[in-house]
């Protein structure tokens, strides 16, 4: 607490393929932007400011998946000057929804997409930065949680781990009071078997859950799934749910193979 | 105490009840329709209850559904249950700060979802009146009380209705806590419909003796008891579930490596469900939520589950990794070592944890499935309730 190291650590935040959303939740933090700047010099976050402090950097946000030769070079780059490494969001995490080329033929898409596909350099496949280089942190969500972050990076300063639990959306669900979407409505829901973190959003209005921060540490999803097609949902759009956000998640991917068939292996 | 003779009151007398609460300083608490279910809510007049509504529970489904009738009381167990009232899922126990002359520290807690107390409480059913009682030996009666939990506990007043129309999941009657309380109320209700709408009311504390005689009532006749004994009988004829409880500690310490563990196993989400939603469990975890300088700190208390890993985490890891260990450990604690931890079960047979498990996880049933095929005796087996 007081024995702050001094000078601040630096913090670097990275992109890879994304969306922006997750960098976009640290400048959201409004609130706590002053504060968050006094605990850690942010000394490369291009989003935010076009000034650069070079490296090495004490703790880096590392946003976006692995999708191309050069970022497969640049991850290392990073990793080499980053004391810690943070991941924030599906993307980085799990792949991220451009994972889904994971299970289908990229250059079918490229074809189809690109009106010349001959100057796209892609990878056959989208993978989390894990796939490439040891994380210290892993942060989920899509887009992540503020409190999550700003808790993550006090963690970092404070030299303490991270209060993050890998529970379900359910335990959040209850603890706000909610009326449980699927039991009470049939809404299919994924809060059973996904990570907590967003506070319950979705079913805070009525909505089921997406899966958007991957599974839970205890995620059943074979039993979920189960539960859904006696919802009457068709087995196909069963395989679907567990391919959006975090498709390439070991957990979520094997559920979908399991709907959808072996289309193709899961890349990691 | 014994009861004070039974009186009845109609819907005035209802309102006039909500109001005498009110005035004393109360936040009137009572069954209000949300989000399509029965839930908590602040109550200010008869109007704000779920008259001509019923519900329909099954193991992982509930749907209200309109009644032929206009009982204000006429569903079984709240989709949602009242343990957050007295004991919050989220409670700030104390915040801190470091100034330049040291630490300061301000005691908790702070406002809570559903009001500031002291909180009455209209229309809580005997098994959550038992749960209460549970809650009341775990929390307030041991050595280290919980201040929070005893202040708001007791300045509560508790008004009781008799459960008229059990659900699907219902088995208050195999657990001895229903469908009518005997104790532990200030106020009970019996709603009676036929005929003029009306509640047969009984104090149970001088508290509820004093504001039964500032509502108009009358001296109940006898078909008005007939008619509260007819409620009680019916209620008992429609519990929906119904669980077998001789010599069940034994039973399920005899037979913690049965193959139904693995069963039941394959279906658990672990997703919590079951320990939120019941009204007896009681476990929590702390957290700090610390500021970004360290400076300030605020030490929360929250509402933990035995079905996550972080639960049994010891130094190096969970010491439950296996959702078979989780649900083993739950189910043993409710049913069997909850008896020699607390000279009680832990179960009041409310069918929460059945009606809220996403995939209709029926307490009930594991018990029957166990019993139908058990394991040999151990006979020195029963000494410790892991």
């Amino acid at each position: 607490m007081s024995d702050r190291p001094t000078p601040r650590p630096r913090l670097a935040v990275w992109k890879f393929a994304s969306c922006d959303g997750c960098q976009l939740t640290l400048l959201n933090c409004e609130d706590e932007l002053l504060e968050l700047a006094g605990a850690v010099e942010i000394a490369y976050f291009p989003e935010a400011t076009r000034a650069v402090v070079e490296g090495p950097y004490d703790v880096s946000l590392v946003e976006g998946s692995v999708t191309t030769p050069s970022d497969r070079e640049r991850i290392q780059e990073v990793r080499a000057a980053s004391r810690r490494l943070v991941t924030i969001g599906a993307c980085a995490t799990a792949g991220g929804i451009q994972a889904l080329r994971n299970f289908a033929d990229v250059e079918e898409f490229t074809s189809i997409v690109y009106a010349h596909p001959e100057y796209i350099s892609t990878l056959d496949t989208a993978t989390p930065i894990s796939a490439h280089v040891p994380v210290d942190y892993e942060l989920r969500g899509c887009p992540i949680d503020r409190a999550q972050l700003l808790e993550v990076i006090a963690a970092f300063v404070q030299r303490r781990k991270p209060r993050v639990a890998d529970e379900s959306v359910c335990m959040e669900c209850k603890r706000r009071g909610t009326v449980c979407v699927t039991v009470a409505h049939g809404t299919p829901c994924l809060g059973p078997v996904t990570h907590a973190g967003c506070g319950a959003l979705c079913p805070a209005y009525d909505r089921g859950c997406y899966g958007c921060f991957g599974p839970a540490g205890t995620a059943n999803t074979a039993s979920l799934a189960h539960r859904l097609v006696d919802l009457g949902m068709p087995r196909r759009d069963v395989g679907r749910v567990f391919r959006t956000f975090n498709a390439a998640s070991p957990a979520f991917a094997e559920e979908s193979a399991r709907h959808l068939g072996s289309e193709q292996e899961v890349a990691r | 105490m014994a009861d004070s003779r039974p009186v009845t009151l109609d819907l005035e007398g209802l309102q006039r009840l909500i109001d005498v609460l009110g005035e004393q300083g109360f936040t009137v608490l009572g069954p209000t329709v949300r989000s399509g279910a029965v839930v908590p809510g602040r109550v200010g007049s008869v109007a704000d209850l779920p008259r001509g509504w019923g519900d329909r529970q099954e193991p992982g489904s509930y749907r209200l559904r309109r009644r032929d009738d206009d009982a204000l009381f006429g569903y079984a167990a709240d989709a949602i249950g009242w343990k957050a009232v007295l004991f919050p899922a989220r409670e700030l126990m104390w915040s801190g700060s470091v100034g330049p002359d040291g630490f300061d520290v301000r005691p908790g807690p702070g406002p809570s979802t559903y009001g500031e107390p002291p909180y009455a409480v209209l229309g809580i059913r005997s098994c959550d009146l038992h749960a209460v009682a549970v809650h009341d030996r775990v929390l307030a009666e041991r050595t280290y009380a919980d201040p929070h939990y005893a202040e708001r506990r007791r300045d509560a007043f508790l008004v009781t209705v008799v459960c008229g129309d059990p659900s699907g999941t219902c088995f208050c009657v195999s657990m001895g806590t229903g469908p009518r309380a005997d104790a532990g109320y200030d106020l009970a209700l019996t709603e009676l419909l036929d005929g003029q709408h009306r509640f047969l009311a009984r104090a149970g504390s001088a508290r509820g003796e004093a504001v039964l005689a500032a509502v108009d009532t009358r001296p109940a006749e006898d078909r008005d008891e007939e008619e509260s004994e007819q409620v009680v009988a019916h209620a008992v004829a429609h519990m929906g579930r119904a669980m077998d409880t001789t010599g069940l500690r034994d039973l399920l310490y005899d037979n913690a490596e049965h193959p139904r563990w693995d069963d039941v196993a394959s279906r658990c989400l672990s997703c919590g469900n079951c320990t939120m939603v019941c009204p007896t469990c009681f476990c929590t975890s702390v957290e700090e939520h610390t500021s970004l300088s360290g400076h300030d700190t605020e030490h929360w208390r929250i509402w933990d589950s035995c079905f996550t890993t972080d639960f049994s985490y010891l130094h190096g890891g969970s010491v439950r990794t296996s959702p078979r260990s989780r649900y083993r450990q739950w189910m043993t604690h409710k049913l069997a070592a909850w008896i020699d931890q607390f000279g009680t079960s832990g179960c009041v047979g409310c069918g929460r944890c059945l009606t809220s498990c996403p995939v209709g996880i029926d307490i009930t049933e594991e018990v029957a499935a166990i019993r139908a095929a058990p394991g040999p005796r151990k006979e020195d087996a029963h000494a410790t309730g892991r």
